[in-house]
């Protein structure tokens, strides 16, 4: 199992869960929010969107084409 | 960490799917140095997506087991091309690091991606592609118990339906626009094909229901119910996801920023699946969408040709034939009539990154215009599923692709350059 933390919540999840199934184990799997703070989350599964990009240890990522690894840091964006 | 990244190859294939890999293996057999770049976390590509998940089946996994030990071949994944500089030359980055790559020959094995339409509703949280709910299921996902609508067109829905049966989902409608009749003959014409017959008979869904229009998602910050109309009847169904997909649009960025000429469906390639740029090869759904046993086999012409082994990939055209023949068959049955294409609404968002609504660009005569005038297409998606979103509601040609193919490091961005003058 993997541990890592979301907006500072631990979670642990098996290897090679992808962050998007990540956000949504957490119970709330919005990763960004529109410009009038409504939230988004994963839509197109395959890297294509953008929905779904998150900070990641720092760096803008997507949460869909990014699997967890032991003490990330993922932050959801504006 | 990582391994560093290659600089130079003989081979260079962008995309580890199922023509990747077939092409990979057919161009190391005859002793071709290969690298493949990979923006998936594992190879396989779409339909064999690895994961927590994923009981892949054993053709597949022996496959990649092949792959994975060929000698004289370099994987790079969750790497992703984002520019081509010069000729010969790609521009890669991944999380840590950006790098060139030198090539002398080129294969683009880039795939598909779903045709996402928008409707009222369609971004809030719950609602996903079709083949991005199996996607987002296969990296670890769980369904079990959700109540989950398919809507929308073409075979990927049922494979969606069969994913969600398998995880225990609950199916609560499965809506497909395409008519009884031009399924029956679908399925009918399907004796040419047998394995894919008992694969359309181990998909049959008893919620299927053809002729059916999607018309709105309902919900205030996340998905709660979907209205579809079957039979002039509209109902409201709650669930607590939608997975739609119209179809597939060929990934054709990167062979357009190489100038490479393209047809209606995708790349355009010859009998070798060359394409009009010299070196420069291409196959399997970015020639346009034919499944899987369609990108095998173009990937092993593929990677023969640019060994030049020409005499063992003509003795491959009978079987690309053939299944040219069945995509063929799926592209005329789940046409898309747009009568049964959900309702314009001048209040639907229409480019989801930028909030663009469709009222807005309604008044454009074409996408430059639009673009313009609204921003449409230039947020973080580049214009990917708006402009395909836009071809099929108002016919506009999509804006030729501009670098970085994807939103890329200035770091990364500098290297091309950097690179250039040090030489
Ligand atoms: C979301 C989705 C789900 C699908 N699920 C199924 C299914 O369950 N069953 C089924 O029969 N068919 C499915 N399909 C159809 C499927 O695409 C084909 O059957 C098959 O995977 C096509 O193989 P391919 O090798 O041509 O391309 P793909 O399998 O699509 O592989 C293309 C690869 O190229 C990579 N790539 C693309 N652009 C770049 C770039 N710029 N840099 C680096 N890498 C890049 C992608 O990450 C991907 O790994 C699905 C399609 C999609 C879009
Ligand atoms: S969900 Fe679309 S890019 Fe990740």
């Amino acid at each position: 199992m993997i541990r890592l933390t979301l907006d500072g919540e631990a979670l642990v999840l098996p290897e090679g869960t992808s962050v998007a199934a990540a956000l949504a184990a957490s119970g709330d799997d919005h990763a960004r929010s529109d410009l009038a703070g409504r939230p988004r989350a994963p839509f197109c599964g395959m890297g294509i969107c953008q929905e779904c990009r998150v900070c990641i240890d720092g760096r803008r990522r997507l949460a869909c084409q990014t699997l967890i690894r032991e003490g990330m840091e993922v932050e959801r964006t504006r | 960490m990582n391994e560093r990244l290659p600089r130079e190859c003989e081979l260079l294939i962008v995309g580890a799917g199922p023509a990747g890999m077939a092409a990979a293996c057919a161009a190391a057999d005859h002793g071709m140095s290969v690298v493949v770049i990979d923006d998936n976390p594992a190879p396989g590509g779409q339909i064999w997506r690895a994961g927590p998940r994923v009981d892949l089946p054993l053709r597949a996994q022996a496959l990649r087991e092949r792959f994975e030990r060929l000698p004289g071949l370099r994987l790079c994944s969750a790497t992703r091309v984002i520019d081509a500089p010069a000729p010969g030359r790609l521009l890669v980055e991944r999380e840590h690091d950006a790098g060139v790559i030198d090539y002398h020959r080129l294969l683009l094995c880039t795939g598909a991606r779903e045709r996402l339409l928008p409707f009222p509703g369609w971004t809030l949280p719950g609602v996903t592609g079709a083949g991005g709910l199996q996607a987002l299921i296969k990296g670890g996902l769980t369904v079990r118990g959700e109540r989950i609508a398919i809507a929308g067109s073409g075979p990927l829905l049922l494979a969606c339906a069969a994913t969600v049966r398998a995880q225990r989902g609950r199916l609560v409608a499965l809506a497909e626009q395409s008519p009884w009749q031009a399924l029956a003959g679908f399925t009918i014409g399907l004796w040419r094909w047998p394995a894919k017959l008992a694969q359309a008979i181990a998909l049959a869904n008893p919620r299927y229901r053809a002729a059916s229009r999607l018309i709105e998602a309902l919900g205030e910050r996340r998905l709660e119910a979907v209205v579809i109309e079957s039979l002039g009847e509209r109902r409201e169904i709650a669930c607590d996801r939608l997975a739609c997909g119209f179809g597939l649009v060929a990934n054709t960025e990167l062979a357009q920023l190489l100038g490479c000429a393209l047809d209606e469906r995708g790349i355009l390639v010859d009998q070798h699946q060359a394409t009009s740029v010299a070196g420069v090869y291409a196959a399997g759904e970015c020639t346009g969408p034919g499944g899987s046993e369609l990108a095998l086999v173009e990937g092993r012409i593929a990677g023969l040709a640019a060994a030049d082994q020409y005499p063992l990939a003509a003795a491959l055209s009978r079987r690309r034939a053939r299944w040219q023949a069945f995509a063929a068959q799926l592209e005329q049955h789940f046409a898309l009539d747009s009568s049964r294409l959900p309702p314009r609404r001048a209040t639907t968002l229409v480019c989801r990154c930028e909030e663009v609504t469709l009222g807005e660009l309604e008044a454009h005569s074409d996408w430059r215009r639009a673009k313009l005038a609204s921003r449409c297409g230039m947020g973080a998606c580049q214009g990917r599923v708006c402009a395909a979103a836009t071809a099929q509601l108002f016919g506009w040609a999509p804006p030729p692709p501009r670098p970085p193919l994807s939103p890329a490091r200035i770091d990364s961005l500098l290297l091309a350059g950097m690179e250039e003058v040090q030489e």
